[in-house]
């Protein structure tokens, strides 16, 4: 940690594409994990490079490990390796021990494939999913021997980009991107790949030429195109400064994920990863509408792969890859129209080599889910994961994640009686209008899972993991003022004191300070630029890691920047305030999100629009497309995020609680 | 059927650890759709039988595996069909069957070859480094077991000691002068980087690997658990459904 930063390579100096593995060869011998340095994953590819192939580098800002499973990374890594025109390849934030090592002998951040230098591609692409990595990306940035801001790069060196969730707002880190990418990713890196071919075949000159033209792409956003306003603390306006910039930049959405199924050859790393699986996308976005919930808001509409894709990708994939578990990925997978052959499918496949397990990754609560669990899961049944989010119902209307105490007791109860011994149950504290009832509701719904646990095995054991709620850009909570560290680590001693006694109950959080810097990162505005580039100088990388997180760091950042941490985090937000990301759109409709707000104020669930009329979110209408399911009428099971009992299934009373029918709200049960 | 596997790891692939290489050969099992035998239990694994673990960073030409399946299979061509489901840098050089009765590999290997390549150093000089090493009845080193720091004798076990002044012609990544080490798996187990850092001045090889591992009977006669290229079958199988 600390080591002085580099300030780019020396003027005139160009790396060449030359592997640099002779020489990383024996600093490997020295550290820790050097599997993850070494690539060799069954999928890889070591792609020819050249003058007329644009060079595509994937970073993602953390640990190989962390790193290599992002399907977002990969599906772009196959797409562009398919074109004849790019070449990419990946890399991942090498970890202390051999930054250390490469510092000392003057190397620089390399491919995991070809152990070409970082700073020798055409662009470095980074996958941003979390706020504390921030920091990593400028330390990896700074190991590519790359200037770390945007303004001091010369024609030579790579372009710097990101897409992910973290992009919906780019400005704490416009100073270092050089342009950014809002949505999926599919389509939009070719057209990138064909403007940046063209500059590169014209010699690469006209740094600022090019990024022109990449703000033309749709979706593609240029921070440095844009003049930012101030009034003392407040943002005026962030306007474009030529008339052929957009003064809105709209996301990319894929109409139909049929369309991709990728990855085709999923990356089979050699060495031990964070979900070690086949993973196989079946929808994307949702619309379950849980106000907290960002992933939820900036992917709708909710694009279904077709089942008997699933069923090819699943086994083409296992037959592939040698794995026996798959995971079917999105953001509640429970909603997949016809889960339950789909999964049955699979897990009686005679083609199977051996026992297949298929995991749930978002385990929908209620008991329904819990039997499609059990019929896939016949072996190691250990844990079973539920999000209930909020402990009492009063504040689960107001997140809208409508789970009555029924379908919880009632899932808990189906996975204990079916062999599951270890429930983990999440939730978040620091939630919009949250009492001390609210937060103690949290300890009585551990207790009462323990007590029906009770009936079924002699030592039930309950996992309570609690996080600080960080609100997100592009949410209906995007204007609410986020708890202090003090007053989180409140709620979390109410909560230790609460439980403290329960036998089988075992709280677990996460630590308040990271929320604060989370929060800072996640809505601020370009002067938190400055901030993060500070952390980062100071040795402040992997943030995300509790052993490095250092709170003091990033305080006495924005004290040097003469920045308030309160008026960033802490301040609830009005309508006519501008937001840093009011210049881009995620396609809903601001009027949208802040209507939502208000009903969550007013304690006020909203039915899933998937199976319901229209609430003109905007997500839909904006792009001409619309959700694609299978099913007209959701699965059967529980609530349904409705609140009423569905247990058998078949038609939801659509005029329940559409906006119109806001009147026939009192039919919910509170 | 239980089958012994003998396989390289050379190059990059050298730098996972023994649970990746399980993990891996669980995986390879599966791709080649050999029909492998479970445990029993809560919590099946498939049985898989190593020999004793390669440290991170070494390259071996004979690491050895043990696998117990359900079925038998052919023999026949099994070796490339393994090496193809398995990641660049592991092949496997010979497949054949064992008794189920045969003693773990772990228990009955007791004496392990290995080369390290000294790229650099004057051979002559390694010669009398050697010597003085071999002159001395006890060598104490400090090591680390289970987690703690503790002085053991390295000297019992070392078996031979021989310097070659260029590399073996099937180490095309070695220059040379390579030192042979022939090292005893008992009384008690070194690492070879144990080994090399016990040497006044210490040995810093630049490529370390395994060069084989030995069998000794009982009339001092030793033998790899499987030579290279697959002796004939112990008997027709019969074809796998």
């Amino acid at each position: 940690m600390g080591f002085p930063p580099n300030l780019g390579r020396p003027v005139g100096s160009v790396p060449d594409m030359t592997s640099i593995w002779s020489q990383l060869e024996p600093l490997l011998a020295k550290v820790g994990k050097p599997a993850r340095y070494i690539g060799c994953e069954d999928g890889a590819i070591r792609p020819s490079h050249g003058p007329d192939i644009v060079s595509w580098l994937l970073l993602y800002p953390d640990t190989y490990e962390i790193g290599l499973p992002n399907q977002g990374l990969q599906i772009l890594y196959e797409i562009l390796n398919e074109r004849d025109d790019a070449a990419a390849e990946r890399s991942y934030a090498p970890w202390v021990d051999l930054e250390a090592e490469l510092r000392a002998s003057g190397l620089p951040l390399f491919s995991v494939e070809t152990h070409r230098p970082a700073g020798a591609f055409d662009l470095l692409a980074f996958n941003l999913s979390a706020e504390l990595t921030y920091t990593n990306l400028l330390n990896c940035v700074d190991l590519a021997q790359v200037p770390v801001r945007a303004a001091e790069r010369r024609d030579d060196h790579p372009l710097v980009c990101a897409g992910g969730h973290c992009t919906y707002n780019p400005e704490p880190l416009a100073d270092f991107l050089d342009f950014v990418v809002l949505g999926d990713g599919e389509e939009v890196v070719s057209e990138i790949t064909e403007v940046v071919g063209d500059w590169k075949r014209s010699g690469r000159h006209d740094r600022v030429g090019v990024l022109r033209q990449l703000a033309q792409v749709e979706g593609v956003y240029v921070p440095s195109l844009y003049e930012v306003a101030y009034d003392g603390p407040r943002l005026v306006s962030v306007e474009p400064r030529f008339a052929d910039v957009p003064a809105l930049v709209p996301k990319r959405t894929v109409a139909d994920l049929a369309q991709w199924p990728y990855p085709k050859r999923q990356l089979v790393p050699v060495t031990e990863v964070v979900h070690d699986r086949l993973n196989v996308e079946v929808f994307r976005g949702c619309t379950r509408g849980c106000r907290f919930c960002q992933a939820g808001m900036i992917t709708r509409p909710v694009r279904e792969r077709p089942a008997e894709q699933v069923r090819t990708m699943v086994s083409d994939g296992l037959r592939r890859t040698g794995y026996d578990e798959v995971a079917l990925t999105s953001l509640s997978t429970a909603d997949f129209s016809g889960i339950e052959s789909v999964v049955a499918g699979i897990v009686d496949d005679p083609t199977n080599c051996g026992q297949v397990s298929v995991s749930l990754p978002s385990l929908r609560v209620d008991a329904f889910t819990v039997g499609v669990a059990a019929q896939i899961q016949k072996a190691r049944r250990t844990g079973l994961t539920f999000a209930p989010e909020a402990g009492t119902w009063r504040m689960r209307q107001v997140i809208n994640k409508l789970i009555r105490e029924e379908d919880l007791y009632g899932a808990v109860e189906s996975a204990y009686s079916q062999g599951w011994r270890r429930m983990k149950l999440y939730f978040l504290v620091g939630l919009p209008t949250e009492t001390d009832e609210d937060t103690l509701g949290i300890a009585e719904l551990g207790r009462n899972v323990v007590e029906i646990g009770r009936r079924f095995h002699k030592n039930p054991s309950v996992t309570v993991s609690v996080g600080g709620f960080v609100p997100k850009p592009f949410t209906p909570f995007q204007w609410f003022g986020q708890n202090t560290v003090a007053e989180l680590q409140r709620k979390v001693n109410l909560l230790r004191d609460a439980t403290r006694r329960e036998r089988g109950v075992d709280l677990k959080w996460h630590d308040p300070k990271a929320s604060l810097a989370e929060g800072i990162a996640s809505r601020g505005d370009r002067r938190i630029g400055a901030v993060i580039e500070e952390v980062w100088r100071r040795g402040g990388t992997f943030q995300e890691w509790s052993e490095f997180f250092r709170l003091d760091l990033w305080l006495e950042a924005m004290a040097a920047q003469g920045l308030d941490p309160d008026w960033y985090t802490h301040r609830h937000r009005e309508l006519d305030e501008v937001l840093p990301w009011d210049h881009l759109s995620a396609g809903l409709h601001k009027d949208f999100l802040w209507q939502d707000w208000r009903d969550a104020l007013d304690e006020l669930g909203l039915e899933d629009c998937r199976w319901t009329p229209c609430y003109d979110c905007g997500a839909c209408t904006g792009y001409s497309i619309e959700h694609v399911v299978a099913s007209a009428v959701p699965p059967a099971g529980g609530s349904q995020g409705t609140g009423v009992d569905l247990s058998r299934g078949g038609a939801v009373p659509v005029s329940l609680l559409g906006r119109a029918g806001r009147d026939a709200a009192e039919a919910v049960p509170t | 059927m239980r089958l012994r596997v003998r396989f390289r790891e050379v190059g990059p692939i050298r730098f996972i650890g023994h649970r990746d290489l399980a993990r891996i050969w669980e995986r390879a099992i599966r791709r080649a759709e050999l029909p492998i035998a479970y445990s029993e239990g809560f919590s099946p694994r498939p049985k898989l039988h190593f020999g004793l673990a390669l440290s991170v960073g070494h390259e071996s030409e004979a690491e050895y595996l043990d696998i117990d399946l359900v079925s038998p299979v052919l023999l026949d061509g099994l070796a490339d069909e393994l090496t193809a489901a398995l990641p660049e840098g592991i092949e496997v050089t010979a497949v054949a069957e064992v008794s189920r009765q045969a003693e773990a590999l772990q228990a009955v290997v007791d004496l392990v070859t290995w080369h390290a390549d000294l790229a650099g150093t004057d051979p002559d000089q390694l010669r009398e480094h050697v010597a003085r090493f071999l002159a001395r009845s006890s060598v104490e080193a400090r090591v680390v077991r289970k987690a703690k720091e503790v002085t053991i004798d390295v000297r019992p076990v070392v078996v031979d000691l021989r310097v070659l002044d260029v590399a073996p012609v099937d180490w095309a990544d070695a220059t040379g002068p390579v030192l042979v080490a022939e090292l005893a798996t008992r009384p008690r187990a070194v690492r070879p980087g144990e080994l090399w850092a016990a040497f006044e001045p210490p040995l810093e090889p630049r490529l370390v690997r395994r060069h084989e591992q030995w069998i000794t009977n009982d009339d001092g006669v030793r033998r790899p658990p499987l030579a290279v290229g697959a002796p004939e079958p112990v008997a027709a199988p019969p074809l796998a459904s």
